[in-house]
């Protein structure tokens, strides 16, 4: 033996079984390594699909909340009000007898009780507009003092080691402004905008007064002069006043009262014209028990005995009269009275707690409890919050105020707002909207996904019905009735067709077709009609033939004889276009639509869309669709064709029914790149996400919704996640699309096979 | 009657009308290529400047010198809407866009004039279109030359002189060019360089006074070569600002353009036929060649052409490994059963995502993930500027390679499908491992199978814009990908991309109806690159057919 081989190959039978082990080693591990290599296609899709789930789901997480520390030093007793700062460190209560007191927000700890400038009592309280640090005290001699909390930053010896140094400051002077005389005041609003503050005061009686001041900054200085206007009695309160609420607009003042009453007063109006609505919030056995504005000083927040937070805003009836609607209300507790609410300074949301130690989380917008917990024993007395949301104090009536960690960062979104009707502040009804971002710091941010859904579907629509009778029908005449010469010129040109970039299409779409659709549209009409009524003509006068006319062009040619009549009715409807414009439409169609019928026409429409698009989805139906019909078995069509069938017939009855599961998948594997289509839709769209199914109006879908406002989206916002989360429910939507489409062919080439 | 009935029940018609269908595709295929291929390539023909009166009803009658870039007819009542001044029984009228030029001098270079009332056109010889690197095109005539703000020439005598001095500056300013941005561009990233250097030290802890010494020395080094190229540069910038040119626009304003802003001169009216196909292919290689101006509306590709074929390269040299492994594995190892099965579902469904889903998934996993990753482990002293976790180069032709995948596959499985079973055993019978036999066998005969994927997948990868958008692609770069400052290939840097072009000037552009041209060459071009690479593909496919059906028999 050892020396055969030793003959055959020249070495010892030693070294070449050294050789095929390791020759087996070598295979061994390509297979294993191919083998790796094949599953990371399935690895690529599944990493795909989780990483977008990952992106997305934080946004479903309730929040989190964390009992941090207790602030044992803690001795006031119900102050007015108390409040964060921005790092959480420091906080700030009003005392009803010592004024304005920082204290630590870890330990409860005294830090400074800055001195006010008069020594009267404080009988009243007031805060600026939600978010902003200005509040208002009034005192027993009916004037009113303005003060602002400052604070600054010292750095030790490192970055890291710093102190906040509390202080108060006085925008608007330290001088009081009187505004009762002698009486104390019993309740107070105000606001401060850029060039006019706004006081209202009510006395114990109930009276009403309002004066405003003219603000005027010197530029040298950093001081503020004020100048008075006139004293204002407003309209006295009917009922018995619980607070007083000022608009952030200073327009209209709302009078919370006993008995679940609410007063609108306009303050624009004389006078004896400004009640303009009184409303029965909540029926007469419930007591409004807490109240205040959300983020904007827009809306009203009133917590009642039942445990009910409602929201609640001026909208205009059909008459155009100002009411209170309510629009939407959160459940606290069943049956226990919220004691205390505090709004968010940065979001639509707020923190209540009530009579029995619960607290609950709650955004507006998303109509949605994000977090609630029993934190105490007794009833919450007052919640405190920093600007940013992350640090909470609460205090129980019983035992000292515990500071909480917030961990609440996507509060503004819930399946509810994405996918039903929300009524956003200042809108008349509730609608379904999108818009994501805006200049203005107190913006109620609009993620509903269904007008971008709503276009997604009216765009596929229109171009599946451009792109299915064309492609469908093409098919079937390539497959069944063509010369097999002619068809392998065929469908390689319609093929190339898929591999046109989507950019030029949208380019060509935008830019070329659209303004030739809105200039005749009245030929692109005549187009649909004239086409099929020509190629039926000419198939008419083709069979009127003589024999041997017709039979010099072989069968299977038609295609060939029509493309000139094609491209006559293309150019006669062309040509038409303008004397029918003229004739029956004043010279334009379009203005003819805007004008006469109402419709409204934007040149970038959904016509041009699926125009466009239906010619980037007609290759992809028409390759699959072909490769079905012409996979059917020939023995079937010759059996129907030997029975007497003629060539209708047998498509109709037996090819047709036979390829029905490849044509379904075609059409399917058509929808989905309709679906996820992105440049022919961002560039022959406006990009408008309304709601319509007008043809002549245009349309956002959710992929050209990505692709516009990705690249200005802040990483990880709400934003972010829910262009995400489109991307899923794209990608969850081909994933379907493609799966049924793909089992669906596997089942058939496995009933071909069998054939 | 009966005829029509009978002829309807036969089906007939119906066979038509599918027959049609395929005949609208048709004519809507090699329509769209002819309509790309016309407006695209007839932009850089030189068009006659024409010159004539034009009479409006509210103003007085002017001359207008411009090329015809588009007319239409439209209905009179529609212009009339417009202001104009129309005759009642004028049904429809001719419009034409004239490209008068000269922004800076009239405020627009586009206008709509009734085809009627624009009187006297003529064709004069000697008018002249002037390409300038600042507000467009000029069109009008040749007054004078002038050096240092004297006249050197004037009359006929001018033109000579202009094509002179012309050279001259143009020649100049390739020198200004070339150090501003090569040598210049080259220093400066040094700079930057020993910036990084010496926050990394100090990241380190090792910023010791000898390596500071050591830095100063280079900076002082690296500012010394930076004073010489700006002396030069400076030298430079004032002999090109010599001379300037003087013409005479249409409405009689004389306007004095510094040679140093000017690309070209032409007076099409003049050129002869072979004069006029030789500008024809020089504007052509102008476009391939130059960069752009303009935010983009004039000048050249070039910079996109660079960056588009940089992305396919390194986008190819990712997915041919991946996608031939995994063709191998479904057609070579892996046993037909639920597994090859979920796989083709897997790559049908790699398939038909849409590329919008790609483009964000490359941005939050490769970008902000992988790339953020990257930059806290191997970039901390470039903080808090992001060096990978942005878009870029590496990461658009991941995500692109991750996108064409199941074009490689699905292409090199079927060459694979293709090789006869005979093959396969006859190797494995003379004592082949299987291994052997696919890469000694089977590999090379379906090479021509997996070019075919590869140029399917670049036609795609060249095409694709949507998902580039958000993961690399810019509408200005201000430095290639490669260039000569080490190491040579930047990774990281953002690029231009023809795609992206055609969106970005077709609709972003502050002025589309001057970009339109431009956007339709453009078009052009990537429509030839795909059309080729395509029909490059589908020949080799079919070239191989044929070879396995001869081996087979």
């Amino acid at each position: 033996m050892e020396s055969t081989s030793e003959a055959l190959f020249g070495v010892s039978e030693e070294r070449l079984s050294k050789m095929r082990r390791y020759r087996k080693l070598k295979d061994q591990a390509a297979a294993h390594a191919i083998s790796v290599g094949g599953m990371s296609v399935i690895f690529a899709i599944c990493l795909i699909f989780f990483y977008l789930l990952y992106e997305v789901l934080p946004l479903f997480i309730p929040a989190d909340m964390e009992e941090r520390t207790t602030l044992t030093s803690y001795q006031l007793d119900d102050p007015w009000f108390t409040v964060l700062e921005e790092q959480g460190q420091v906080a700030l209560s009003v005392d009803r007898n010592r004024g304005p007191i920082f204290f630590s927000a870890v330990s409860g700890e005294e830090i400074s009780n800055p001195e006010l400038p008069v020594t009267t009592a404080i009988t009243a309280f007031a805060k600026d507009a939600p978010g902003l640090k200005t509040y208002a005290l009034g005192l027993a001699d009916g004037s009113v003092l303005i003060q602002k909390p400052s604070y600054s930053i010292e750095y030790g010896a490192t970055t890291q080691d710093k102190t906040v140094v509390p202080d108060i400051i006085y925008p608007l002077g330290s001088e009081p402004i009187q505004m009762l005389d002698g009486e104390p005041i019993a309740k107070l609003a105000f606001r401060a905008s850029d060039d006019l503050v706004r006081i209202i005061v009510a006395n114990a009686a109930g009276e009403l007064f309002m004066k405003d001041y003219t603000k005027t900054e010197s530029f040298l200085s950093d001081e503020v002069e004020l100048e008075e206007l006139d004293r204002v009695q407003l309209p006295s309160v009917s009922g018995t006043l619980v607070n007083l609420l000022l608009s952030a607009d200073q327009r209209w003042l709302f009078l919370v009262e006993n008995g679940g009453k609410v007063e609108v007063l306009d303050l624009r109006n004389p006078v004896a014209e400004m009640r303009v609505d009184i409303t029965n919030v909540s029926s007469a056995d419930v007591e409004i028990t807490a109240s205040d504005f959300l983020l904007g000083g827009y809306s009203l927040l009133l917590g009642d005995s039942n445990g009910v937070i409602s929201q609640w805003f001026l909208t205009y009836d059909e008459s155009n009269k100002p009411y209170l609607a309510k629009v939407r209300s959160l459940t606290l507790t069943e049956g226990v009275p919220v004691t205390t609410l505090q709004t968010e300074h940065r979001r639509k949301g707020f923190i209540a707690g009530d009579a029995e130690g619960n607290v609950g989380l709650f955004n507006t917008t998303a109509e949605r409890e994000v977090r609630d917990e029993k934190i105490a024993g007794s009833a919450i007395q007052w919640i405190a919050m920093s600007p940013r949301g992350d640090s909470v104090l609460f205090k129980a009536t019983d035992g000292a105020p515990l500071n909480f960690h917030l961990e609440n960062e996507h509060p503004e979104v819930s399946w509810h707002s994405m996918w039903n009707k929300v009524w956003y502040e200042r809108y008349s009804e509730p609608t379904f909207t999108w818009q994501s971002s805006s200049a203005s710091n107190d913006f109620e941010p609009k993620f509903s996904l269904m007008p971008l859904t709503f276009g997604t579907m009216k765009a596929a629509f229109y171009a599946m019905v451009v792109a299915i009778p064309l492609a469908i029908c093409g098919a079937i005449y390539t497959a069944y009735f063509m010369a097999p010469g002619l068809r392998t010129k065929v469908k390689p040109t319609i093929e190339l067709m898929e591999a046109m970039p989507t950019v030029i299409l949208g380019f060509l779409a935008g830019l070329w077709l659209a303004p030739l659709v809105e200039a005749h549209l009245a030929g692109v009409t005549s187009i649909l009609i004239l086409t099929p009524l020509f190629c039926l003509l000419t198939a008419f006068l083709w069979s009127r033939l003589p024999r041997e006319l017709s039979s010099r062009v072989p069968d299977g040619y038609v295609p060939v004889i029509l493309i000139p009549v094609v491209v006559f009715a293309g150019a006669l409807s062309m040509w038409l276009s303008d004397p029918i414009e003229l004739a029956f439409f004043d010279g334009s169609m379009r203005y003819w639509l805007s004008n006469e019928m109402g419709i409204d026409f934007d040149q970038r429409n959904s016509l041009v869309v699926g125009l466009a698009m239906g010619f980037a989805v007609i290759p992809t139906i028409f390759s699959i669709t072909e490769d079905a019909i012409f996979a059917v078995p020939k023995g079937l069509t010759q059996g129907s064709l030997a029975l007497g069938a003629t060539p209708w017939q047998t498509l109709v009855r037996v090819v047709l029914p036979t390829a029905s599961p490849g044509i379904f998948s075609a059409l399917m594997i058509g929808l989905g790149r309709a679906v996820g289509e992105t440049m022919i839709v961002l560039m022959a769209t406006g990009n408008t996400p309304i709601m319509d199914m007008n043809i002549f109006e245009g349309l956002r879908t959710l992929s050209a919704n990505i692709a516009v406002e990705m690249p200005e989206a802040e990483v990880d916002s709400t934003h972010f996640r829910i262009l995400f989360l489109s991307g899923l429910v794209l990608f969850i939507f081909t994933f379907l699309v493609n799966t049924t489409a793909e089992v669906v062919r596997q089942r058939l080439r496995e009933k071909y096979g069998s054939l | 009657m009966n005829s029509v009935k009978q002829w309807f029940r036969k089906g007939d018609p119906w066979v038509w009308l599918n027959g049609g269908a395929v005949a609208i595709s048709m004519v809507m295929v090699i329509g769209l290529l002819l309509l790309v291929g016309y407006r695209g390539l007839s932009h850089f023909w030189p068009h006659t400047i024409i010159q004539g009166t034009y009479t409006d009803a509210d103003n007085q009658p002017y001359t207008v010198i411009g090329e015809i870039s588009d007319e239409e007819w439209v209905a009179a009542s529609r212009v009339r809407d417009s202001g104009k001044d129309i005759p009642d029984d004028v049904k429809v009228v001719k419009r034409m866009l004239i490209k008068t030029g000269n922004r800076d001098v009239t405020g627009l270079d586009f206008r709509w004039l009734v085809a009627d009332n624009l009187t006297d056109v003529t064709e004069p010889e000697d008018v002249m279109m002037v390409e300038r690197r600042e507000w467009g095109n000029f069109y009008g005539y040749l007054v004078a030359m002038k050096e240092n703000g004297q006249v050197v020439a004037s009359g006929d005598a001018a033109l000579a002189e202009l094509e002179k001095r012309l050279e001259r500056a143009l020649d100049l300013f390739d020198q200004i060019h070339d150090i501003e941005t090569k040598q210049i561009g080259a220093i400066n990233y040094q700079v930057e360089r020993l910036r990084l250097k010496e926050k990394r030290l100090d990241l380190e802890g090792n910023l010791t006074p000898a390596a500071k010494e050591e830095l100063a020395q280079d900076r002082a080094i690296l500012d010394q070569e930076y004073a010489v190229l700006k002396a030069e540069l400076d030298a430079l910038n004032v002999e090109i600002g010599r001379d300037s040119m003087v013409a005479r626009t249409m409405n009689d304003v004389e306007k004095e353009i510094p040679l140093k802003l000017v690309v070209q001169y032409k007076q099409p009216n003049k050129m002869g036929f072979f004069t006029k196909v030789a500008d024809y292919f020089h504007q052509l290689w102008l476009f391939l060649s130059d960069d752009p101006r303009e935010a983009n509306t004039e000048g050249g590709v070039f910079p996109a052409i660079f960056g588009t074929v940089m992305m396919v390269i390194l986008m190819s040299v990712i997915v041919t490994p991946f996608g031939v492994v995994a063709a191998v594995y479904l057609r070579e190892y892996a046993k037909q059963g639920p597994l090859t099965r979920t796989i083709r579902v897997a790559v049908n469904n790699l398939a038909g995502v849409p590329s919008i889903v790609y483009g964000v998934f490359g941005l939050g996993f490769f970008v902000y993930f992988l790339g953020g990753s990257l930059d806290a482990l191997f970039y901390p002293e470039a903080a808090p500027s992001p060096v990978f976790g942005t878009p870029g180069l590496m990461w658009a032709s991941i995500t692109l390679a991750l996108l064409t995948l199941p074009v490689v596959i699905v292409a090199t499985e079927e060459g694979l499908t293709r090789i006869p079973k005979s093959l396969r055993e006859g190797s494995l019978a003379l004592g082949a491992t299987k291994l052997e036999t696919i890469t000694k066998v089977i590999l090379p005969m379906s090479s021509p199978a997996m070019m075919t994927g590869l140029i399917l997948a670049i036609a795609r990868a060249a095409g694709e814009v949507a998902p580039l958008m958000l993961v690399g692609v810019v509408k200005l770069a201000p430095t290639l990908p490669l260039d000569g400052n080490f190491p040579y290939l930047h990774l990281e840097r953002k690029f231009m991309h023809l795609g992206f072009h055609i969106y970005d000037v077709g609709f972003q552009s502050p002025n589309v109806e001057a970009a339109r041209p431009l956007v339709y060459a453009t078009a052009a071009l990537l429509v030839v690159v795909i059309v080729v690479l395509n029909l490059t593909a589908i020949m080799i496919r079919n070239r191989l057919r044929e070879k396995y059906r001869a081996l087979e028999t």
